[in-house]
């Protein structure tokens, strides 16, 4: 149970970061930590004490494997998690280039 | 001198292919080892990356392979779909398995996943490669 | 052969072959583009058709059987999505050719388009919560990109927000569905519903339950979480405003957060009325806070940015009421407000192309020189307002009639003084644009944007005044497939219906 708790306040860690925090590029590190919490948190999901990974490597192998499904979760959000913080720091860096500032307290050109 | 020293220019150069050649394992295995597709296709892209980080390039250069990474990608996608779709029009279900499975752990085997692995690989390879060379034109950007 | 495919499979290839097309002849994308969206149309008409004689056609990728594999079960709900979805994409396909002139790399605005579409598609038919998460995540990444696609100082700035609001709303889903299967075991939606059935209403089921709502709300904009929606609307090039207003939100937040907390988690207003109490109060928050702001704006695309808050609120209270009168009222809000907000934000685009600005200061007297934007735009807003027989009259009729059966007349009597303020501010933009004298002369919309606006106002009026018939073959089995809860589950296993 701590150890899912822990996947949380992972998780709220990351939260802080992209509340709290005024550089854009802490920001997206910020999202970084989430998205490491959430996989965290599946990997841990599908832990069984005592179980191999679920790899077969031959005909007649013990059926004593953790759960894969959430390995198989894990490698998609990752593939996600890498388009959106390339796509993120993209824009990070285009918005340097046009503001000359990671600060976000000047990037206020809208009204909102 | 363009890129980086010679003693990096030498270790590249030696390693470049071996990890092009693991990259091509890890993707061809991937229905009997641990891997598949995306590794494999993020091992190759990375052979391209360090070969442009060891040596350098010219802007022209990077705009021709991005246009080409873009091109390889959709091919990617498409083969990745037509597999899929192929299944749908031969067999009638998308994505059926319907190739023969062949004897389990062995190289031709488990229908039409290693093709899928192939697509994969192709698109992931090259999305990365683009994503880096997206990310390293911020630096002409940045200049002008 | 089966059609459910499709629907995601055709956009997704459409994505793939646009990079190439270009390299070959330019226009070929814009054409290719069109016409697929267009066969999308065909595909989801031929969808009602078939959800009319069976309740749920059930596709098992791969032919792996339900709780194994995933599956895509299309309902009456679903046609009805993805005949939204269908149609704001086709005009806002039609619309872009002469708008994007102005741009460059046009092929990448066509790639990013088809994989929106393929995402939204992808969530209103699938049977599978993590298929879900990745298609949304699938169009969610692409809609960030065509905010920024003009990479300006405020696209940027804009796509940055809508990303991080956006992001935090899919990682806390995925933080969810990761709860969820820690519990179930299982990502089926149908097989979630049966093991919830075992759990029961206990804490954790809450909790679950408030984290998805928190995550769809940012998705849908909704007023706690909208600060997203003024700046990325307007920011966005206006074809894409228009499908992000008209349908993105409502089938990134909307359509989800309505099959899972009907058909999964299967809450009915009469066991759990406080939950659709606080849907209520969350809808009322947002018509209201999102309609006064609205009243102060002095940007055309801001201001109806606004507008988009504020009437999604409208459908939420009508999920809210949950009774079928409510629920109908709610589908019919999203024909309704779908088209109608798609058609606004299409004569705002026209108007930019023509003047360059959307400034309400700076516009006056456009009515003369542009008539059919006019027009549209006025049929588009008595639509939004509720001024019969359009459909948007039929939409807010349903919710009142939905408030006053289930006992809320001052709801009623609430949401038909909130729909004053819409007209407030739409006759604000009426008479800054259209009315007055004209300044300068203008250009005129070009036809192919005409088509498009037309196209829209044509259905506007012709579900108007024939409700009755999409009242009872398409909205109102809708309506019913929601209403059946958790019986949902049980279709989906029952397999006499697979593979259609």
């Amino acid at each position: 149970m701590i150890i899912f708790a822990s996947c949380i306040i992972l998780f709220l860690i990351g939260l802080y970061a992209i509340v709290t925090k005024r550089n854009l590029i802490k920001i997206a590190i910020g999202f970084a930590f989430i998205e490491y919490a959430v996989n965290l948190l599946f990997a841990l999901i599908g832990f069984k004490h005592g179980a191999l990974a679920p790899i077969i490597t031959q005909v007649n192998t013990p059926h004593n494997f953790v759960d894969p499904i959430p390995q198989a979760l894990v490698l998609t959000a990752i593939v996600i998690a890498l388009g959106t913080t390339a796509l993120m720091l993209t824009v990070i860096l285009r918005i340097y280039n046009r503001y000359k500032t990671f600060d976000i307290a000047e990037i206020k050109k809208l009204k909102g | 001198m363009r890129g980086m020293s010679l003693i990096v220019k030498t270790i590249t150069n030696i390693t470049v292919g071996f990890m092009f050649i693991y990259g091509l394992y890890i993707i061809l295995h991937g229905h009997l080892t641990p891997g598949g597709g995306f590794a494999g296709g993020v091992i190759v892209a990375g052979a391209f990356v360090l070969k442009i980080l060891a040596f350098g390039s010219e802007r022209s250069a990077e705009k021709k392979s991005a246009t080409r990474a873009s091109i390889f990608e959709s091919i990617g996608g498409l083969l990745f779909i037509g597999i899929a779709m192929s299944a749908l029009l031969v067999a009638g279900t998308f994505f059926l398995n319907f190739l023969p499975k062949g004897t389990p752990f062995h190289l031709l085997s488990a229908g039409i996943i290693p093709f899928c692995n192939i697509a994969i690989s192709i698109k992931v390879g090259a999305g990365l490669f683009s994503i880096f060379l997206a990310l390293g034109a911020m630096k002409y950007i940045m200049e002008d | 052969m089966s059609f459910i495919p499709l629907f995601f499979a055709l956009p997704l290839i459409t994505a793939f072959l646009i990079p190439i097309l270009g390299k070959i002849f330019k226009p070929l994308i814009w054409i290719v583009s069109t016409l697929v969206s267009f066969v999308l149309f065909i595909i989801s008409l031929y969808g009602i058709a078939v959800t009319q004689e069976i309740p749920m056609v059930v596709y098992k990728m791969g032919n792996w059987p339900p709780p194994l594999g995933i599956v895509m079960a299309f309902d009456s709900f679903s046609a009805v999505t993805v005949f939204v979805i269908s149609i704001i994409s086709f005009t806002s396909c039609l619309f872009s050719y002469r708008f994007l002139s102005r741009y460059t790399g046009q092929w990448k605005f066509y790639t990013l388009l088809m994989l929106v579409i393929a995402g939204m598609m992808g969530i209103s038919i699938t049977g599978d919560l993590f298929n879900m998460f990745v298609f949304l995540e699938i169009a969610a990444i692409a809609s960030y990109a065509l905010v920024a696609f003009g990479i300006d100082a405020k696209e940027l700035e804009a796509a940055f927000k809508y990303m991080v609001m956006g992001e935090i709303g899919g990682l806390t889903f995925l933080l969810s569905i990761a709860l969820l299967y820690a519990k179930t075991s299982t990502l089926n939606l149908a097989d979630i519903s049966y093991s919830l059935q075992v759990v029961g209403h206990t804490p954790f089921f809450w909790m679950i339950l408030g984290m998805m709502l928190f995550a769809f709300s940012i998705k849908a904009g909704l007023v706690p979480f909208h600060s997203w929606v003024p700046d990325a609307y307007p920011a966005a090039p206006a074809p894409i405003s228009s499908l992000l207003a008209g349908i993105c939100t409502k089938v990134f937040g909307i359509y989800t957060m309505a099959r899972i907390i009907f058909n999964v988690f299967g809450l009915t207003r009469a066991h759990d009325p406080m939950f659709f109490n606080i849907l209520i109060g969350m809808g009322l928050l947002s018509i209201a806070f999102a309609g006064l702001t609205a009243l102060n704006q002095t940007d055309y695309k801001r201001l109806l940015a606004f507008s988009s808050i504020s009437q999604v609120g409208y459908i939420l209270i009508g999920f809210g009421i949950g009774n079928f009168y409510g629920i109908v009222g709610a589908i019919f809000y999203i024909l309704a407000h779908g088209f109608a907000k798609g058609l606004l934000f299409l004569t705002s685009g026209s108007v930019v192309y023509a003047t360059s600005t959307s400034d309400l200061k700076k516009l006056a007297g456009l009515g003369e020189r542009m008539p059919t934007t006019a027009w549209s735009f006025r049929f588009g807003g008595l639509s939004l307002v509720g001024i019969p027989p359009l459909v948007g009259f039929f939409a807010k009729l349903f919710i009142i009639l939905g408030a006053i059966k289930a006992g809320f007349l001052w709801l009623a009597v609430l949401a038909i003084l909130l729909s004053i303020l819409t007209l407030a501010y739409l006759l604000k933009i009426e008479n800054s644009v259209f009315m007055k004298k004209r300044k300068s002369d203008t250009k005129r919309a070009p036809f192919t944007m005409r088509i498009g606006m037309v196209f829209l106002v044509v259905l506007i009026v012709i579900i108007g005044i024939g409700f009755q018939p999409v009242m009872d073959f398409i909205v109102g089995p809708a309506a019913h497939a929601l209403l059946r809860g958790v019986e949902y589950a049980n279709l989906v296993f029952s397999h006499v219906l697979v593979n259609f």
